[in-house]
């Protein structure tokens, strides 16, 4: 079967296992409407300009989506799928990126959900810039994912993995979270991308880039040993 | 022969650091800061240190998975945690010297915030190191870690920078550069200094690990008989 063949049954399979029991999503996406409404507690939203609303949006996906990252190796644990997987004839890139993607499109679905959640709790009208702001979440995401699937692997056997998870996560994700808030929280407010945010632009894909290569090329040694 | 070097090292910072510290102590004061000028010949050698301290860890840590040779694995721990020290030291003496001048002990600018993510990061690795219990995946999860927070480092500053600075701009190496030339000696004096007691403190520490791995194959070899 060709790479991509490879990702792509992979990723489908890691879907089907999620939509059947679709444990790891409900999970995200309540604790996302939970932080949201924890948030509203904390500004009062007159007070707060919205571009600060549209920033706090990505520290709601990064949290709520940390929980079906976590899942996505723990998920192999039981009856020792992850021996299976990393013993059957595909590459670690070919795994790491299937399972990216499934975290991926999962995550996507959690934030698509909490979008507009997010725009009925605080009044905002996010969707004026409706495709470019798309663009910041696929990017964003992507960065988000990328990190966490491979901190996951990580994780995967060891102690206290939900508390390291994120611990790890958080600060490498950094510059991209940055970039994506700056971006969010202009686009939800009608500003649109000019010559001052592009820069962010450029760290999204830059990051997004850097950190999907540096896994692919490390992933084996974290599969295999 | 190995514990006289570093006898011999480790006399040699202690007498370096005490006649700088003699030399710093006769310095005038600086005009605008007063006395508090002089925590610079430690807050930045520490800060140069601890970048030492991280490319020489990303450099074992390649090393590693490269070999898979396990006294790489012991440099990189042990250095990483000497940096971690010498970065905290930074981070502590920088935040005294602005609570004196800006009146604050701290503030989220670029360098501040990206050396405290810098921090954050490297105490990751070494909360990673205590959770993995087998040694192979240790190491390797360790090196492959070290190496995506080594990446992410240049990322976090330059997003940061783009964010926002309030740090006083570089003195050394640049052209607004205004450090008399006799104390720009005393301040690489002083770093050498640092290095050297870098170098005995990773080297004990370094001995450390590696009876550590003696005690446990010796523990593995009494639990097999």
């Amino acid at each position: 079967m060709s790479f991509a063949r490879l990702v792509l049954v992979v990723m489908a399979k890691d879907l089907r296992a999620e939509l059947r029991t679709k444990e790891a999503l409900n999970a995200s996406l309540a604790f996302a409407v939970v932080i949201l409404v924890l948030l509203s507690f904390v500004i009062e939203s007159d007070d707060v300009p919205q571009k600060a609303l549209g920033n706090l949006l990505w520290l709601v996906f990064a949290f709520a989506g940390t929980l079906v990252l976590n899942r996505s190796f723990a998920r192999e644990v039981p009856n020792d799928c992850l021996d299976a997987l990393v013993a059957a004839p595909i590459s670690g890139a070919a795994l790491f990126l299937g399972k990216a993607l499934a975290s991926f499109l999962l995550v996507l679905a959690m934030e698509l959900v909490a979008l507009p959640v997010f725009g009925i709790f605080y009044n905002v009208r996010w969707a004026q810039q409706f495709w470019p702001l798309m663009l910041v979440t696929v990017l964003g995401t992507w960065g988000v994912t990328v990190i966490g699937t491979v901190f996951s692997a990580l994780t995967v056997n060891i102690r206290l993995r939900e508390v390291m998870l994120p611990m790890l996560t958080y600060p490498m994700l950094l510059p991209a979270l940055l970039g994506a808030m700056e971006l969010t929280g202009d686009l939800v407010t009608g500003t649109p991308i000019g010559p001052d945010t592009v820069t962010w632009l450029k760290l999204l894909v830059g990051f997004d880039v850097l950190f999907t290569a540096a896994s692919v090329t490390l992933i084996e040694f974290i599969l295999v040993g | 022969m190995r514990d006289k070097i570093l006898y011999v090292l480790g006399a040699l910072a202690i007498l370096i650091l005490a006649r700088d510290l003699y030399v710093i102590a006769g310095l005038p004061q600086e005009a605008a800061q007063g006395a508090i000028f002089k925590i610079i010949f430690f807050h930045v050698p520490a800060a140069w240190t601890a970048i030492v301290a991280a490319i020489t860890a990303l450099t074992m840590s390649v090393q590693f998975l490269r070999t898979k040779d396990f006294k790489y694995d012991a440099a990189a721990v042990a250095v990483t945690e000497v940096g971690l020290a010498f970065l905290a030291a930074n981070l502590v003496t920088g935040s005294i010297w602005a609570r004196v001048i800006w009146g604050i002990w701290w503030t989220w600018d670029v360098r501040l915030t990206s050396a405290l993510v810098c921090w954050l990061l490297y105490a990751g690795y070494l909360m990673l190191r205590h959770a993995i219990e087998e040694p192979t995946q240790r190491a390797t999860f360790a090196a492959v870690f070290s190496i995506l927070a080594f990446l992410d480092v240049p990322i976090v500053y330059f997003s940061i920078r783009w964010f926002r600075t309030q740090h006083p701009a570089p003195v050394f190496l640049s052209s607004n550069g205004s450090f008399p030339a006799d104390w720009t000696r005393v301040l690489l004096s002083n770093w050498l200094g640092l290095l050297l007691l870098a170098i005995v403190m990773t080297a004990i520490r370094l001995r450390q690990e590696e009876s550590q791995r003696e005690i446990d194959s010796l523990r593995r070899a009494a639990h097999a008989m």
